[in-house]
């Protein structure tokens, strides 16, 4: 993808996280998207979650299949390693990266063409497999690269630029990821800095698959009037529905947990994530609840937006496999080859 | 009751006719084993259905003192279990051969012929009179008749003992139910027939430095010597076994010591495309990957096979081939994605491949993918096929030197990054053409972005001309220096030789035991067995040097043959074709034949 390299010079005061480093140190390239893209916003967001976590850029790698949203790891954290790679394939590259290296912090991006039409399957298995990993799904309803074909999210009866309605059911990642018992959702909306930030930061403390549905219009293709996925739309319809914090493990919590329904889910880390504001009789630690609140409201056109599911002590693929706690690939070669010996002793039974 | 002309010692070939799914692959695997105890050169071919119950499968022993190890044509002893196939099972037996059948109830009239002689044993009455279990009856049937079948052969007694005994060592009823059904079948045959029978074995020495194993068991034994640690597949046949043994080798070898823990991990996948895609991530990420499948696996792979190659991340592929095109046949074998392989995905594609032809190559050329794949930061498939793949072989014991360490590729750490100005990735080739990489997680100064979509040779996204070609022009350049580092050809010369012989894989016993018999009627040929792609000088100059060259293959379209016309200057009407590709393993009756007819 094209992009432009962008000088890297601090302003003397900027705030500095914990590793010294200023926010400009987690920029990469200059974005080559349309200009008010929300995938732009996401990037800023990505940028700004990862420097208040301070990750040593280097310990992220960052991947993505095709497409507009695929572009973006480029935008973002120049000093990590990226993969760019083909159309719905990225959460396999990503399973077999972090089954080499479960120490690294792994954001995938991926956008609805990539995730729910030619990756549905491997989303779906990368989910299952509870691969340890933020996927941020940048969702516009649309295909922007080839300019404007509905993709799997466009809502029954969208409009596309042309005019086309959409007749087909969309395919709500949300729901979907419930479904196959993803131990961490949410959605959000691109231009709501405020709220993704937040859900990003408890993202990367989360141990297992953190799938992010963030609604990202595209100016282009999708931000005409009959579109329901343009920033008109998603500013009328989209609901905070639950309001959470996203706390340090140094941070006191001071927050007041004084309203009904407010949870404290301790992350595997130290962090909290501290939810203030949940409808009532909701729960984000109970799958269940959530999923029959999602399918009660959300058929009414709202976009719900908010950290909507939590298992922090969920088991992530190594977790599952009792892997090595060192990095397979940081395995000394004398400690994988049997030897001379062993290969003898065996070829006994083979006679 | 005819009788053969004269005594052959360890010279012939037995077919066992069955009903899949009756429990007689342990039977004929046990008489297998037994023969490879005695010292005496054998092979094994399972010919068997894709299906778990009812259909028909076969299971051919064929004993050579001389150590030929391909399949024969015909056969001396025909055990007949299965009335779905008696009237072609009853053909193949030659004249003056002997029919093992269940004379529980009266001949079959599709096994008449005056030719022959009948070796009947009362299989199911024996098994009904002396064992309860229904289930029980059947799968003792086989072993009744392994038990006239030692009688008969002359098998030594003590060594089938003890090769149940190993067997069913914590199984002390099976070992019983074994031992008596055994011994019903050996002394009826004892009793009823003059056994020895004229064809027979004799004890001999051959096997002392030999194993006995297959092929898809020696291929894991490698990616474990490799130090393989992350692989990832979908289940296929006839690849499966790979993972099943690399699984049970990974128990037995990987719980770390220390902490008990796996230093390994299997990722099955939803499908090849997920497969292939995790191998990339994991060889990406500095971990030696390797993925097992079979042609449609290959099919399916074929998209991030162009990703790997264009972007140079090194992925190792064991292809073990099948019938195809399409779900073909699944269970039988070809050497039919050559060509796939070879060209592997859109765009300008070439990749490496290693041809092994037995079980002892596939353990050392599945180490060697893994050197080649990192040395050329490429793919690199390793095909093998369902014949060698997954019938026992005898082969010479796996050797191992604990000098070897893994060739890792130009990789630059931290320290290899401060000695240069800025870290390019497709830059600074060596003089194979091939650039340092970085791995992730390592360095900032070493952080890039791996793109499938066009770059320059910084590794920065391009769309100009020049800088396009520039990268492909070396990874052309680069597949090309791979050919002094594939496994060399294997020749072997023959005094007064008019013409030249190539193959491939697992056609090697064949074309070995048909260059000895051509030699044997005045008709002497060279031989030369290709073993890795890209293609050695040295092929190009066996093919100058030989007015013409039979290609012999086990495909319809001459896929080797096409490979040689297009990347050798030599002209095709030099070569030609001897092509196989009826699903069965290659026989050297086939050879001669079809060469002396061209010769003639």
């Amino acid at each position: 993808m094209p992009s432009i390299t962008k000088p890297i010079a601090a302003h003397p005061t900027a705030l500095r996280n914990a590793l010294g480093l200023t926010i400009r140190d987690y920029e990469g390239s200059m974005s080559t998207l349309c200009a008010g893209c929300g995938h732009d916003s996401i990037t800023a967001a990505i940028i700004r979650a990862v420097w208040e976590q301070s990750i040593p850029p280097h310990l992220v790698a960052k991947l993505s299949g095709i497409g507009c949203s695929s572009k973006t790891p480029t935008y973002f954290v120049g000093g990590a390693h990226g993969f760019n790679s083909a159309h719905g394939r990225m959460p396999a590259i990503a399973a077999g990266a972090i089954a080499a290296n479960r120490d690294l912090t792994y954001i995938g991006v991926s956008g609805d063409g990539d995730s729910l039409s030619i990756g549905l399957g491997q989303l779906c298995h990368a989910i299952r497999r509870n691969l340890h990993m933020i996927y941020v799904l940048e969702n516009n309803g649309v295909y922007g690269l080839t300019k404007g074909q509905f993709s799997a999210s466009a809502d029954m009866g969208s409009k596309s630029k042309r005019g086309e309605v959409n007749r087909m059911a969309p395919i709500d990642p949300v729901r979907l990821a419930l479904t196959l018992g993803a131990t961490f959702v949410a959605r959000s909306f691109s231009g709501d800095k405020e709220q993704l930030v937040p859900i990003l930061r408890a993202a990367i403390a989360h141990r297992g698959f953190a799938l992010i549905d963030v609604v990202s219009p595209c100016v282009t293709f999708n931000d005409h009037p009959g579109s329901t996925k343009s920033y008109l739309h998603t500013r009328r319809f989209s609901q905070h529905m639950i309001e959470a914090d996203y706390v340090p493990k140094a941070e006191e919590i001071v927050a007041n947990i004084t309203s009904a329904g407010t949870t404290a889910v301790k992350m595997h880390d130290g962090s909290t994530v501290l939810f203030r504001s949940v409808p009532k009789d909701y729960d984000p630690t109970d799958r269940a609840k959530v999923s029959a609140y999602l399918d009660q409201n959300q058929n009414e056109g709202q976009i719900l937006t908010g950290l909507l599911y939590i298992e922090s002590d969920s088991v992530d693929l190594h977790q599952a496999n009792d892997t090595s706690e060192t990095p397979l690939r940081d395995l000394p070669y004398e400690k994988l080859c049997p030897g001379a010996d062993a290969l003898n002793a065996l070829q006994d039974e083979y006679r | 009751m005819h009788d053969v002309v004269k005594t052959r010692v360890n010279d012939f070939a037995i077919k066992l006719a069955n009903v899949n799914g009756t429990g007689s692959a342990s039977a004929n695997g046990l008489l297998m084993q037994a023969i490879f105890r005695m010292g005496i050169p054998v092979c094994g071919k399972n010919l068997f259905p894709s299906n778990i119950q009812g259909l028909p499968t076969w299971y051919e022993i064929r004993v050579n003192k001389r150590g030929y190890a391909a399949r024969a044509l015909e056969y001396d002893m025909m055990v007949a279990m299965n009335g779905q196939t008696y009237d072609r099972d009853i053909k193949e037996l030659r004249s003056g051969g002997y029919l093992l059948y269940d004379s529980s109830w009266p001949l079959d009239p599709d096994l008449l012929r005056d030719d022959i002689n009948y070796f009947g044993i009362p299989l199911a009455d024996m098994c009904t009179k002396h064992f309860g279990e229904p289930r029980e009856r059947i799968l003792m049937k086989n072993i009744a008749y392994a038990g006239a079948l030692c009688a008969a052969l002359d098998i030594d007694m003590e060594i089938v003992n003890a090769l149940l005994d190993e067997k069913y060592s914590k199984k002390k009823a099976m070992r019983d139910s074994n031992s008596k059904a055994l011994l019903l079948g050996y002394q009826y045959a004892k009793d009823h027939y003059s056994c020895p029978m004229p064809f027979r074995l004799e004890k001999m020495d051959a096997n002392s430095s030999k194993i006995l194993i297959d092929g898809n068991t020696a291929t894991a034994l490698g990616c474990v010597y490799a130090g393989a640690t992350v692989a990832a597949w979908y289940p296929i046949t006839p690849a499966t076994s790979v993972m099943d043994a690399f699984k049970s080798f990974c128990e037995e070898y990987r719980k770390d010591p220390e902490t008990g823990k796996n230093n390994y991990l299997i990722l099955q996948a939803e499908d090849e495309l997920a497969a292939i895609g995790m191998v990339i991530g994991a060889s990406w990420n500095g971990a030696r990957s390797f993925t097992s499948t079979a042609g449609p696996g290959v099919s399916l792979m074929n998209e991030l096979l162009g990703l790997a190659y264009y972007a140079e991340i090194p992925v190792v592929v064991i292809d073990v081939q099948r019938v195809g095109p399409s779900t073909g046949m699944p269970t039988r074998t070809q050497q039919g994605d050559i060509l796939e392989c070879a060209y592997a995905s859109h765009g300008d594609t070439k990749h490496i491949l290693l041809f092994p032809a037995n079980p002892n190559e596939c353990f050392h050329m599945a180490i060697q993918s893994f050197d080649l794949a990192e040395q050329f930061q490429t793919p690199v498939m390793m095909l093998s096929d369902l014949d060698i793949g997954m019938n026992d072989w005898v082969v010479p014991r796996l050797e191992w030197d604990n000098s070897y360490r893994p060739n890792r590729g130009r990789v630059l750490d931290s320290e290899g990054l401060a000695k240069i100005a800025k870290f390019q990735r497709y830059n600074n080739e060596d003089e194979n053409f091939v650039p340092a990489r970085t791995l992730p997680g390592v360095d900032s100064k070493g952080a890039y972005f791996v793109r499938g979509s066009g770059h320059n040779k910084n590794g920065v996204y391009t769309e100009i001309p020049a800088e396009y070609q520039e990268v492909m022009d070396r990874l052309l350049k680069k597949h090309s220096a791979a050919a002094k580092f594939v496994p060399a050809p294997l020749i072997e010369k023959r005094e007064g030789a008019k013409f030249g012989i190539i193959s491939i894989g697992g056609c090697d016993p064949a074309v070995r035991e048909a260059q000895d018999v051509l030699d044997a009627q005045g008709v002497p040929a060279d031989y030369m067995r290709i073993r890795g792609f890209p293609f050695p000088e040295s092929v190009e100059e066996f093919l100058a040097a030989h007015p013409v060259t039979f290609i012999v293959e086990q495909n319809r379209d001459a896929q080797l043959k096409s490979l040689l016309t297009l990347e050798t200057g030599i002209a095709k009407d030099k070569m030609k074709s001897l092509l196989f590709y009826s699903g069965f393993p290659l026989s050297s009756g086939h050879l001669v034949e079809e060469i002396l007819k061209e010769i003639a």
